[in-house]
């Protein structure tokens, strides 16, 4: 009789198991097609001709690749990608050096001034620049870099974000080590290349995917830097298309995936990586 | 050389580079905005100084007043993405198959460009677009709605589609938050007889303190700077409707070129930010929960 009783139990919850993941699945999935499904119906437009652009049909059964041969001639796609190669790419480049750099000597050496200039850093992050891109356009405008990369790459390239994470890095190495070189006579230079850098890397590749998502998908500065159309980067070239061309539907849906699909891959491959770094950063 | 004095030499050529980089265009500008506001700035002709003109001419501009006011209605948004994104971690936080994908599908959104994200639901939301197309078969309505052509439901849009990328990020953050409350503290107080409510207020939500005061600060932040979705799907508009107070600084910098007037606008948006950070701020460190510094 007990036994039964505790199996009847054993099998009420079993039962109640199954009902409430059911449900969650439901959920899950609904709240999925919400996250999701404008991507995926923007990726099947992409693929559809001129008649059936508005279709709410997901699937067509006559694909075309139409709208990608189309955008590519109606605008210079591969230029568009070189340019957010050549912006992103630089970016990073004077991010992650400098930064390093910076970071090295807050972290691991010592001298006046040091809390000082921690703490203009770290207000920086929190005080608002009330004209802030007036200010980087009027300097980039008299160092003559108006309608240049450069003008495009540098105000916004070196983070107070990555400084900060990068010394957090560096002070997790043993001090001892640094001493140990100090001590056999390596130079500053020498131990930060060869000791302290290669004990960094997983928080440099951390910079290095937050750094491409938001440097890829840049748009605005890039706008008012660059007055030569023919420089923007991929985002701001499609803002465009969109803006002048409203009606070239399938175009603009082909532009925007291949816009999006860089991103969405390095998210992917790499999201352990940045998942962690970004939960990381709220304990700081 | 003293070895102290080459230390120090040393050092700063280490951070030379970066805070070179930082003054120009991090902290001159945080400098620099302020006498910018009480000029008269002119690309061509003369820049005068003209006080506080900037500030009283700002109270007597009705579409400043209107873009102040939709920001300062803007920032419902916080609330509601917070909300909502734990809800979404508590869902996510389970051992379930395939949950790392649901994960991942639910952040795609964060980290797609605004331009795309906006271009998307600009042709979702369009008169003849899909969720007007799909209400009108389901019978919900019977002539499509203009999404976007309606003052007040632009504006919902616009805050729509906010939140609607915004809700990844934070559930991975309070995420994180709810993975460090320990399984030994959820277990004591379900042995002790407490139902999954008492569980959640009682322990989970006190552990996630320092998440929520963080994850607010940032929304705020980022609520009253919203640009990107407007300057791309309305522009501003219908009749202002969604004209911010960000959005009209932009306008007034590099479409009017009245840098001046442009910096006065900042500096509010400046203001206001700063006011509802120090309050998050303050409520944070009562309740406890921030976690800054070393």
């Amino acid at each position: 009789m007990e036994t039964e009783n505790r199996r009847n139990v054993k099998s009420i919850r079993r039962n109640r198991k199954v009902i409430s993941n059911t449900l969650i699945y439901i959920i899950l999935i609904l709240i999925a097609i919400v996250c999701a499904g404008p991507f995926l119906w923007m990726l099947s437009t992409s693929f559809k001709n001129g008649q059936n652009i508005y279709d709410v049909h997901l699937f067509t059964t006559k694909p075309t690749l139409e709208n990608y041969t189309g955008v590519f001639q109606f605008l210079n796609i591969p230029k568009y990608i070189l340019n957010t190669i050549i912006l992103t790419f630089f970016s990073i480049l004077v991010d992650v050096i400098f930064s390093a750099l910076c970071a090295y000597a807050l972290a691991c050496m010592d001298f006046p001034g040091k809390k000082l200039i921690m703490g203009a850093l770290l207000a920086s992050m929190i005080i608002p620049a009330a004209a802030g891109m007036i200010i980087n356009y009027l300097v980039i405008v008299k160092v003559h870099l108006l309608n240049t990369y450069a003008g495009a790459i540098l105000p916004g390239a070196v983070k107070v974000f990555s400084i900060i994470l990068l010394r957090q890095s560096y002070l997790t190495i043993p001090k001892e080590l640094i001493e140990a070189a100090r001590i056999d006579g390596a130079g500053e230079g020498r131990i930060w290349w060869k000791i302290m850098m290669p004990g960094i890397m997983p928080s440099v590749s951390t910079i290095i995917i937050f750094d491409f998502i938001s440097k890829w998908n840049e748009f605005l500065w890039p706008i008012i830097v660059l007055q030569d159309p023919e420089k923007y980067p991929l985002a701001t070239a499609l803002q465009y298309l969109n803006g002048s061309f409203n009606y070239k539907f399938g175009y603009i849906a082909a532009g925007t995936i291949i816009s999006i699909v860089p991103v969405i891959l390095v998210f992917v491959l790499c999201q352990k990586n940045y998942i962690e770094a970004i939960s990381g950063a709220v304990k700081g | 050389m003293k070895r102290k004095t080459k230390q120090t030499l040393k050092a700063y050529l280490f951070m030379a580079p970066a805070l070179f980089m930082l003054i120009i265009f991090v902290f001159a500008p945080i400098v620099g905005s302020l006498p910018l506001m009480f000029y008269d700035y002119s690309v061509l002709g003369e820049t005068k100084f003209i006080g506080f003109g900037n500030f009283t001419r700002l109270f007597q501009d009705t579409e400043f007043l209107i873009a102040l006011r939709n920001s300062v209605l803007f920032v419902v948004v916080v609330p509601v993405i917070q909300i909502l994104s734990i809800m979404l971690a508590l869902l996510v936080n389970r051992k379930l198959h395939g949950m790392t994908l649901f994960r991942t599908l639910f952040y795609i959104p964060v980290v797609t460009s605004m331009v795309a994200v906006s271009i998307m639901w600009g042709f979702l939301f369009d008169s003849n677009g899909v969720i007007n197309t799909l209400l009108i078969q389901m019978g919900a309505i019977s002539s499509p709605i203009g999404f976007l052509n309606d003052p007040r439901m632009a504006m919902l849009c616009i805050m729509f589609i906010t939140i609607w990328q915004g809700l990844g990020y934070y559930m991975m953050l309070y995420l994180a938050g709810l993975q460090s409350v320990p399984a030994e503290l959820s277990e004591a107080a379900y042995v002790d007889g407490a139902n999954s409510i008492q569980t959640l207020f009682r322990i989970k939500m006190p552990m996630l303190k320092p998440y929520i005061w963080f994850c607010s600060l940032n929304s705020v932040i980022s609520a009253i700077g919203v640009f990107d979705v407007v300057y791309v799907l309305t522009k501003g508009g219908p009749a202002d409707a969604t004209n911010v107070i960000n959005y009209y600084s932009y306008v007034k910098a590099f479409q009017d070129f009245e840098f001046g007037y442009a910096a006065a606008i900042g500096a509010v948006q400046a203001v206001m930010t700063t006011l509802l950070s120090i309050i998050i701020f303050i409520y944070g460190k009562r309740g406890g929960g921030m976690t800054y510094g070393d």
